[in-house]
């Protein structure tokens, strides 16, 4: 095992403040550059002004640092604040939306709007992305079966979205950091290493509208890896997203 | 135009642990609800208009809105009812994001697994009772020396997983081991539980979870 590198990540023009290095060494990210759920626990830290150290991790040898702070699941990515770790990419979300008072909530102030996003944040992460995979690395019928599946949940998204400009509102919430990295960077790049199209302008303009209107935002951009780099990522795991796929199919 | 009906009602199966959450839920929290039986087989106009996306149980609904998704609804009731005793531990992110954790690794892992041992056979089925037995021993770990998930108080984790403490002696049958000899803390605190009035009273005996499974089993045609 090795040590995993780390790497200050955090506004990238300015030096930091005293207090901010004091806080830059508190709160710790644990991940991979290459993965969505990572992002989305990046996003969070940047959208509300959270300075953080990113530790990358390789996830062909995992470290002992992981290995001790997320021992259940041993997956990026994992929040050190301080020596206290979390774990799981929606659960840091909501963490650091309630831990930080910095920048605008995540989440709606109104219960029944919180259960709302999360029920959007859910079905991205459940259904959406369930679904995407398998339509993109199987074949044949099977593959027939999962692209029908995935375009049935696309239009649900592409349905709700017709009506806002993001799940949260006007400002960019936990739903919204569930999926339009996903649906709107690393499905371009799964969909080009897989040959197969899934989302289209045509069939999805309102889930490409707020994509685009994530994608342009700058905490997003800050923290959104480089799409040759995930291209030249995915095209060399293809084997394993193909294995993947063939596992979440029912039994 | 109908009024949307006031108050709390809840869409449901009787067996379902998913729904049983929220019944203990509400139970715990005092609020009384209208209970709707739904027949699955036939799902009710009323069950599809509220949960268009998944078409499942649970769905509460308050003065005629939907929630959906049990651990969601668990976490609306504590939000739309901050006077009752809170479920997640209030004031406390760190605690907080703990148990969405664990309530989550139980929505991954115990119903999923529980539903291979009984649906297979021969090798899958013994991997899945391996599997079954360290998933138990981790959430006892996560248990440790505490009364309750919660600590002191019987909180989100507890309210997450307490239903599945039915589903116990099935799983035992299929998977042939005990969980008081794998995870003896875990079964101390599913008979901790089960002394609380509001699980009591909202979860099935043993048996008639295990006479479900075998008409489950019927229905799909295994042996």
């Amino acid at each position: 095992m090795v040590p995993a590198s780390a790497s200050l990540h955090c506004h990238d023009t300015r030096s930091l403040t005293g207090t901010e290095a004091k806080m830059a060494e508190q709160v710790k990210l644990i991940g991979s550059s290459n993965s969505p759920f990572v992002h989305r626990a990046a996003v969070a830290l940047r959208l509300k002004g959270v300075p953080y150290e990113f530790i990358r991790e390789d996830m062909s040898n995992k470290s002992e640092l992981l290995l001790k702070h997320n021992p259940v699941h041993k997956k990026v990515p994992v929040l050190l604040h301080g020596d206290r770790a979390v774990c799981e990419s929606l659960v840091i979300v909501e963490y650091v939306d309630e831990a930080f008072d910095g920048g605008p909530p995540l989440l709606p102030a109104d219960p029944y709007d919180r259960a709302t996003a999360r029920f959007w944040a859910h079905f991205l992460e459940e259904k959406c992305l369930k679904s995407l995979w398998p339509a993109l690395w199987t074949e044949g019928e099977v593959q027939e079966a999962a692209m029908k599946e995935a375009r049935e949940n696309l239009a649900l998204v592409e349905e709700q979205l017709r009506e806002k400009r993001f799940f949260g509102g006007d400002s960019i919430g936990l739903a919204d950091i569930a999926g339009a990295g996903l649906l709107g960077h690393w499905v371009g790049v799964l969909e080009e290493v897989a040959g197969v199209r899934v989302l289209s302008d045509k069939e999805h303009p309102a889930l490409r509208r707020w994509a685009a209107e994530y994608l342009a935002n700058e905490a997003v951009k800050e923290c959104l890896p480089d799409r040759d780099q995930l291209l030249s990522h995915f095209s060399a795991i293809r084997d394993k997203c193909v294995s993947v796929a063939k596992s979440m199919l029912p039994k | 135009m109908a009024a949307e009906k006031k108050g709390l009602q809840l869409l449901d199966f009787w067996v379902s642990p998913f729904g049983q959450r929220c019944r203990i839920a509400m139970a715990e929290k005092g609020l009384a609800y209208e209970y709707l039986e739904q027949d699955l087989g036939n799902k009710s106009e009323l069950l599809l208009r509220s949960n268009p996306v998944h078409k499942k149980i649970p769905v509460l609904l308050h003065d005629g809105r939907p929630v959906c998704e049990s651990l969601i609804i668990l976490q609306y009731l504590d939000e739309a009812f901050p006077s009752t005793p809170a479920l997640l531990p209030a004031g406390d992110p760190y605690a907080r994001a703990q148990a969405r954790f664990w309530a989550d690794y139980v929505d991954k892992k115990v119903y999923d697994c529980g539903s291979r041992l009984w649906k297979l056979k021969g090798e899958p089925q013994a991997e899945a009772r391996k599997e079954m037995v360290e998933i138990l021993k981790t959430l006892e770990g996560a248990l440790g020396e505490k009364p309750y998930f919660g600590g002191d108080t019987f909180g989100f984790v507890d309210v997450a997983f307490v239903p599945f403490t039915a589903w116990f002696l099935s799983y035992e049958r299929y998977g042939e081991f005990s969980v008081a000899e794998v995870a003896p803390k875990l079964a101390a605190w599913a008979k901790r539980c089960g002394e609380r009035e509001s699980v009591a009273k909202n979860l099935h005996p043993p048996e008639k979870v295990y006479e479900f499974i075998g008409v489950l089993k019927k229905k799909y045609g295994v042996e």
